[in-house]
Formats: C-alpha cells, sequence, structure tokens
C-alpha cells in the first residue's frame, strides 16, 4: 500500500517534472529583471542553478520517459483537448536535454566572458534575462503538446532572441535586427492564420486531437493547413527559399548569442517539422517538395559558405547547409530517416554552437574574425586552433566523428528508401560534405596555418564586441572559465562518437514512436479516445 | 461552420492593406503594416470560433466558443509587446542613421558593388578586343600589300637581270662577228652606242618603277603606323574613361549606402 502510494507520487512528482524547464528559466528572468544591474555574482548564480536543474531535469525526463513511454503534464488543471498540455516523448526529451546542456555550457562562456571584458553593468541586467527567456521558449516549444502554445513558445523564444541580437543597439545590430525581427513578425502572422484556418476547420488545436481530426478532413484542407505551417517552420528552420534572413543577421550578434541561435533556434524550426510531418500529417503528399527543398538548401548554402571570407558567415551559411540534411531525413517519412534526421540534430546543435563559441574566442583574441585579417593562430594560439579544428572536422563529417555517423545514417535511410530523388538527394548530400570540407578548410589554412601577420597581433580590425565598444583585445591567456564551457561542447561532440550505439539506438526509438503517433495520442487523450 | 460575410472582409481587407505596407522600405510603414495585420489574423481567428453568441461562460445559453477569445487575448498581448519592440527599433535606428528606412543587406551590396565592377571591366575587355582585332587586320592587309609589292620588285628586278644578260649575249655576239667577220670598229661603236642607249633607257625606267614602289611601300608603312597610333590613344582615352566612371560608381555606391557601415569599407577595394 505504501508502495503504491510512493509509487504513484513518484509518478506524480515527474509528471510535474515536465514543466520545470519551461517554467524555472522565466521565474528566473523575472527575478532577474526584479534584482537588475546590481548582485552580479548572484545573478550569475541565478543563471547558472537555473540552467544546471533543467539540465538535471531533461535528463531524468529522458531516463523515464525512455522506459515508461509520454508524459503529459496538463497546464493549469485543465483536461487535455481544450487545456493546454506538455508533452515529453523521446524526441521532445532528447532534444531538450541536448538543449539543455548546449545553453549552460554557454553561460558559463558569457558568465566568464562579462568578468573577463568588464563590462558595463547594464548590457549585462539585460543579457541574462533575455537568455533565459529564450530558453524557456525554446524549452516550451519542444514540449509543447498544442499549436497555440507552440506559437507562445516561438514568440517567447523570439522576443528574447531579439533583445539578444540587437544588444548593445550598436548600427550594424539595429540593422540585422530590422531584417530579423520583420522576417519573424511575418512568421508569426502566417502561424496564427494557420491556426485560425485549422481551428475553422477542426475546432481544436490541440496536437493529439488534431492527428485524430485531420484524417477526417478533405485532402485540400489539409493540404492547405500543411503548406502553411510548412511555410512558418521552414522560415524559423532557414531552409531555401526562406533562409536569406539567417547569414545577415545571425553574425552581427554577441558570440554566446549567435552561438545559441545557431544551434537551437532553427533547431525547434526542424524540431516542428518533424512533429508537423510525423504527428498530424503522416505520409502527406508534400516529401517530394520538401527533397527538392532539401537539395536545395543543401547546395546553396554550402556553396554561399565557400564564397565567405568571413568566418561567422562561413558558419552561418553552412548552419543554412546542413538544414538540408534533416530536412532530408524527414521528407523520406520513414523510421529510419526520422531517426537520421534526430541524431543529425542532436550533432547539429553541438557542433555548431561549439564554433560559433571558438569564433568568439578568436575575436576575443584577435578582435576580427575575418580571414584576411587572421593568421598563424596555430602558432599563437594552439588551443584555440584544436578547439576549432576539431568541431571543424566534425561538421565536415570526417570519419569517425559524429558528423560522419548522421550523415551515414542519413545516406543509408536515403538509399534504402530508394527511387531516382533520394539518390539525387544522398549525392548531393555527399557533394555539400565535400564542400563543407572545403569551405572550413579553407578557413584553417588561412587562419590558422599560414604565416602570422604583423597586423593581426594586438589591433582591432573591424567588428566589436557587444557593449558596441571597442572590442578587447588580449593576448592573455584564455581563462578556464571561457576555455572551459567550450571545450565541454566539443568533448560533448566527440562523445557522440563513442556513445554513437546507445544514441542511435534512442534516436530509432524515438522515431518509431513517432511514426507510430499511437503512445503519444494515448498519452495525451487517453486509452479510451 | 457559416462565416459572416462582414466581418470575414474586414479581415481581408486588414491583411491586404497590412502586407502591402509590409513591402515598405520605411520602418514606420512597416510598424503600421504590422499593426493591420495582427488585427487582421486577430479578427480572423475571433471568425473562425463560429457565429457571435452569448458570452463565452459555461452554461449560458448559447454560449460562444470561449478558446478563440483566449487565443486573440494572448495574440494581443504578444503584437502589442513586439510592436512596442519595433517602436524603439524604429527609433534607434532614426537616432543611429537619421532615416527609418530598412537597409540592404550587406552582402547584397557588395554583389552588387562587384557585378557592376564585372559588367565595366567587361566593356572595356570588349572594347580592347575589338580594337586588337582592328589592328591585326590593318596589319594583315598591311602585310598582304608588302607581299604584292615585293613580288612586282622580284619581278621587275628579274627584268632588269634578263635584259642585261641580253645586252650580254649580243655584245659577245658582236665581239664574236667583230673577231669573225671583221665588222668595222665604227659601225661596232654605232651598235654599241645605240643597245647602249636603248637599254639604258629602259633600266632607267625599271629602277624609277622600283623606287617608286619602294616609296609607295614606306608612305603605307607610315600611314599605318599612324593610323595605329591614333587607335591607341583613343584605345586609351576609352579605358580611362571607363576606369573613371568605375570609380565614380563605387564611389557613389559607397556613399549612398554604406552610411557608415564599416563592413564594407576596407575589404576587397
Amino acid at each position: 500500500m505504501t508502495a503504491q502510494i510512493t509509487g504513484h507520487t513518484t509518478a506524480h512528482i515527474i509528471e510535474s517534472l515536465v514543466c520545470v524547464p519551461v517554467v524555472l528559466p522565466l521565474l528566473a528572468a523575472g527575478v532577474k529583471l526584479a534584482i537588475g544591474g546590481r548582485l552580479r555574482r548572484l545573478q550569475s548564480l541565478i543563471s547558472l542553478v537555473t540552467l544546471g536543474v533543467s539540465l538535471v531535469v531533461s535528463a531524468l525526463l529522458l531516463v523515464t520517459v525512455d522506459a515508461g513511454g509520454p508524459l503529459v503534464t496538463e497546464l493549469g488543471g485543465w483536461p487535455a483537448p481544450i487545456g493546454i498540455c506538455l508533452v515529453a516523448d523521446r524526441l521532445s526529451t532528447l532534444v531538450l536535454l541536448v538543449s539543455s546542456a548546449v545553453t549552460f555550457c554557454v553561460m558559463v562562456y558569457s558568465v566568464a566572458n562579462a568578468y573577463d571584458v568588464q563590462e558595463h553593468d547594464a548590457p549585462m541586467a539585460i543579457f541574462h534575462p533575455a537568455f533565459l527567456v529564450m530558453v524557456a521558449g525554446v524549452a516550451d516549444a519542444f514540449l509543447s503538446g498544442d499549436l497555440f502554445n507552440l506559437f507562445v513558445a516561438f514568440e517567447l523564444l523570439l522576443s528574447g532572441s531579439y533583445v539578444l541580437l540587437t544588444f548593445g543597439g550598436t548600427e550594424s545590430r539595429i540593422r540585422a535586427g530590422a531584417t530579423y525581427t520583420l522576417m519573424a513578425l511575418a512568421s508569426s502572422m502566417l502561424f496564427l492564420i494557420a491556426l485560425a484556418i485549422t481551428y475553422a476547420a477542426t475546432g481544436t488545436l490541440s496536437m493529439a486531437q488534431l492527428a485524430v481530426r485531420f484524417a477526417t478532413l478533405p485532402e485540400q484542407v489539409k493540404l492547405l493547413v500543411e503548406l502553411m505551417l510548412l511555410l512558418v517552420f521552414a522560415i524559423k528552420a532557414a531552409m531555401f527559399p526562406l533562409s536569406a534572413w539567417l547569414p545577415d543577421s545571425y553574425p552581427t550578434a554577441p558570440a554566446p548569442a549567435t552561438a545559441v541561435f545557431a544551434g537551437l533556434l532553427t533547431k525547434v524550426g526542424v524540431y516542428s517539422l518533424i512533429r508537423l510531418e510525423a504527428l498530424l500529417f503522416p505520409g502527406g503528399p508534400i516529401s517530394t517538395l520538401l527533397m527538392w527543398v532539401a537539395l536545395a538548401t543543401m547546395l546553396t548554402g554550402v556553396l554561399g559558405a565557400v564564397a565567405q571570407t568571413d568566418i561567422k558567415r562561413m558558419l552561418s551559411f553552412t548552419l543554412v547547409s546542413h538544414i538540408g540534411y534533416m530536412v532530408f531525413g524527414v521528407a523520406l517519412s520513414t523510421a529510419a530517416g526520422m531517426a537520421g534526421a534526430i541524431f543529425y540534430v542532436v550533432h547539429h546543435i553541438t557542433v555548431q554552437t561549439g564554433l560559433f563559441l571558438v569564433t568568439g574566442l578568436i575575436e576575443r583574441r584577435t578582435g576580427t574574425t575575418s580571414v584576411s585579417g587572421l593568421g598563424g593562430l596555430m602558432k599563437t594560439a594552439p588551443l584555440i586552433a584544436v578547439l576549432f579544428f576539431v568541431p571543424a572536422m566534425n561538421l565536415s563529417g570526417i570519419p569517425p566523428m559524429s558528423g560522419f555517423l548522421g550523415k551515414l545514417m542519413l545516406v543509408q535511410a536515403g538509399l534504402a528508401a530508394g527511387g531516382p530523388l533520394p539518390v539525387l538527394l544522398v549525392a548531393g548530400g555527399l557533394v555539400t560534405s565535400l564542400l563543407t570540407l572545403y569551405a572550413v578548410a579553407k578557413t584553417w589554412g588561412k587562419a590558422f596555418w599560414r604565416a602570422p601577420r604583423e597586423a593581426t597581433t594586438g589591433t582591432v580590425v573591424e567588428s566589436e564586441e557587444y557593449t558596441g565598444q571597442e572590442p578587447t583585445v588580449t593576448t592573455a591567456t584564455l581563462p578556464v572559465a571561457l576555455s572551459a564551457p567550450v571545450a565541454a561542447l566539443v568533448a560533448l561532440g566527440l562523445s557522440y562518437t563513442v556513445l554513437a550505439g546507445p544514441l542511435s539506438a534512442l534516436a530509432q526509438r524515438a522515431a518509431v514512436e513517432l511514426m507510430a503517433r499511437g503512445p503519444y495520442i494515448e498519452a495525451v487523450l487517453g486509452r479510451d479516445r | 461552420m457559416t462565416v459572416t460575410l462582414l466581418p470575414f472582409a474586414a479581415c481581408c481587407a486588414l491583411l491586404a492593406a497590412g502586407v502591402t505596407l509590409l513591402l515598405e522600405r520605411s520602418l514606420v510603414r512597416v510598424l503600421a503594416g504590422v499593426i493591420m495585420l495582427g488585427n487582421g489574423v486577430n479578427l480572423l481567428i475571433i471568425t473562425a470560433g463560429g457565429d457571435a453568441g452569448g458570452p463565452p461562460f459555461a452554461g449560458t445559453p448559447g454560449m460562444a466558443d470561449p478558446l478563440p477569445q483566449a487565443m486573440v487575448l494572448t495574440a494581443i498581448v504578444i503584437t502589442l509587446g513586439v510592436t512596442a519592440f519595433l517602436l524603439a527599433l524604429v527609433h534607434r535606428s532614426w537616432q543611429l542613421t537619421g532615416s527609418d528606412e530598412v537597409q540592404d543587406d550587406t552582402e547584397d551590396r557588395r554583389v552588387r558593388l562587384r557585378a557592376r565592377r564585372g559588367e565595366l571591366g567587361d566593356a572595356v575587355r570588349r572594347r580592347q578586343d575589338a580594337y586588337r582585332r582592328l589592328i591585326a587586320d590593318q596589319r594583315a592587309e598591311l602585310a598582304h600589300l608588302e607581299a604584292e609589292q615585293a613580288e612586282r620588285e622580284r619581278l621587275e628586278e628579274a627584268d632588269l637581270e634578263r635584259r642585261i644578260s641580253r645586252v650580254h649575249t649580243e655584245l659577245e655576239r658582236w665581239m664574236r662577228e667583230h673577231r669573225e667577220k671583221g665588222v668595222s670598229d665604227e659601225e661596232l661603236q654605232d651598235r654599241l652606242e645605240e643597245a647602249g642607249q636603248r637599254e639604258h633607257a629602259a633600266v632607267t625606267d625599271n629602277v624609277l618603277r622600283i623606287e617608286e614602289l619602294r616609296e609607295e611601300h614606306e608612305r603605307r608603312r607610315e600611314a599605318q603606323a599612324a593610323r595605329e597610333r591614333e587607335l591607341r590613344t583613343r584605345l586609351k582615352g576609352r579605358q580611362r574613361e571607363a576606369r573613371r566612371q568605375l570609380r565614380a560608381a563605387i564611389r557613389e555606391e559607397r556613399t549612398r549606402q554604406a552610411l557608415g557601415d564599416p563592413e564594407l569599407e576596407g575589404e576587397d577595394s
């Protein structure tokens, strides 16, 4: 009896833990705004503890969900189809865990960075709350079991990102911020229109109930809703031809912000796309369209990357390009393809964030991220060189790193699916991988390998730090607090190789659960409905 | 479900106006567009909720669907927040640049500059090629003329040779006749003088012709060189002109658009 009650309470507690990654950062953001610019140590402590707790909770959730099926928390006590619920299944908790780990590392980095460059208090007072709101939005988007809540999650993470992107209000950031904000606003409006149409057609916005009700709708209405939602998520995920805003706006933001944007925000779009294709419209008629989009995204992105001379811009273009791989996996609409896409999401979040953080270190060391002004970093900053080299090779898919494994899973899934188009995409993916290697190797060769030039030592060339003042260039040794989070991210990226077996098995299980749809719908609506 | 026409039409009008304004370059208009879009979308959600009914409270007869109303409340709050942020952004942009226009992407500008440079460079190259072809043609023509002239000269010279050799044979014949038949010295003298005069006239004529030909050749060569010189100076002038145009275009592009954008200065100039 007691054991039963304890078991019941434990299950209940774990179920209510689902909302922690969303609610805790929001609360912390509120508290920090109330504190304002004072008590910097307390501020940093709150941020780190919040994100640390989120990390632990997501790990706990992943273990629970993997063993016992999806968990559902009904917010506000309203029952599922009417009220809003948070659903934690294998996919959402897996990406949640990775994103928590990444945001934790980035927070450590930005705290260390703030102490390092002796910034003013005021920007920091805004930076942390905005960052936490964005993290809450990302977690909410991953856990949301309701389309309207997904919209709110997008708005949360976007409003955080607006502030981070225009941080300091310098001219180039305002310019980039205007593009970014308007693009995001347009997609939000489209999302709302899609929601209105969906509600008019089905009378619900709960994803589980939608999955049931869409089956009874006429094909045309289904296609309309699907295409509108696809458009919204394509803007978020920066899929071709809606990707032009990304390389324009991301590189101007402060390094920690760009790192999180690159790692998480586009992946939220990809995650939503996975949900859309797997849960709401399984076997929809748009897979062919998605495949062409994936191919165009891969190729245009990587060709852009090859042409860049600025490391941040180059990385932004590879980011766009590699979104194509995930879209490819989703477009295959097989369990193997989904598993490949999920594995790739996990890999890409880690590696891309790591690369942008290292670029921040390069900027701190030399004052520029333009390869034309860099040189000889291999000799002058060997630690940065190693920290850049490993994720760069990981990104371009050198065996046995996780980038290679993810691409391998996708290639296998593509070949297994058969047909000319998947094979064409596999070929396109291989070409993209090769060109990515070319782009990062070019950057590596110029910035790290060639002889150091006089102009680069200790002089400021172009970009500015995120206070909007002159960048602080220092040749002093890196503080451990600054290099440790980056090293942790690089190590995390490498650990996917060591843990490739369990991780890909988990991705497989998540994909199977996704494609089955039953567990998710039952968990939300109950077995009887 | 039936849709009431009037709210739906109003919502369409708002959306259309909003989208039109969103496409403007001035951020204030864009802001107005966002507000209109937001209102249009909110109206759409309300319309999606179905017919107008009683208050959305449980137990009221003819109760309206409360969910769209809750959603619209949320959407209104979000739109409000984003509008406030956008307003701040517009203000800051105006503070920094004195205008509220959306600026072009740095990359776009760079691409456009490079394209303009490429176009002008191509034009200069094309013109250069045309001049080069023209000069080559003229040189070929000159060479042809020269060859013709040389041939004529050779013919004249051969003619001269022939005449001289004829004179020689004739001379030999006379000498032989003089030895064998005993033609008188006077007669020989006369014959020699006569032949000498005849041949001299012909040879002078020949030499004159050759000289004439050579002179003409020289004249032509000079004329050709003068023409080439002129062409070259004209080409150089055009190139200078094109380069000046290019520089002016780039300068104009920079001053017009850079507006203190540090990324555009320095690199690839």
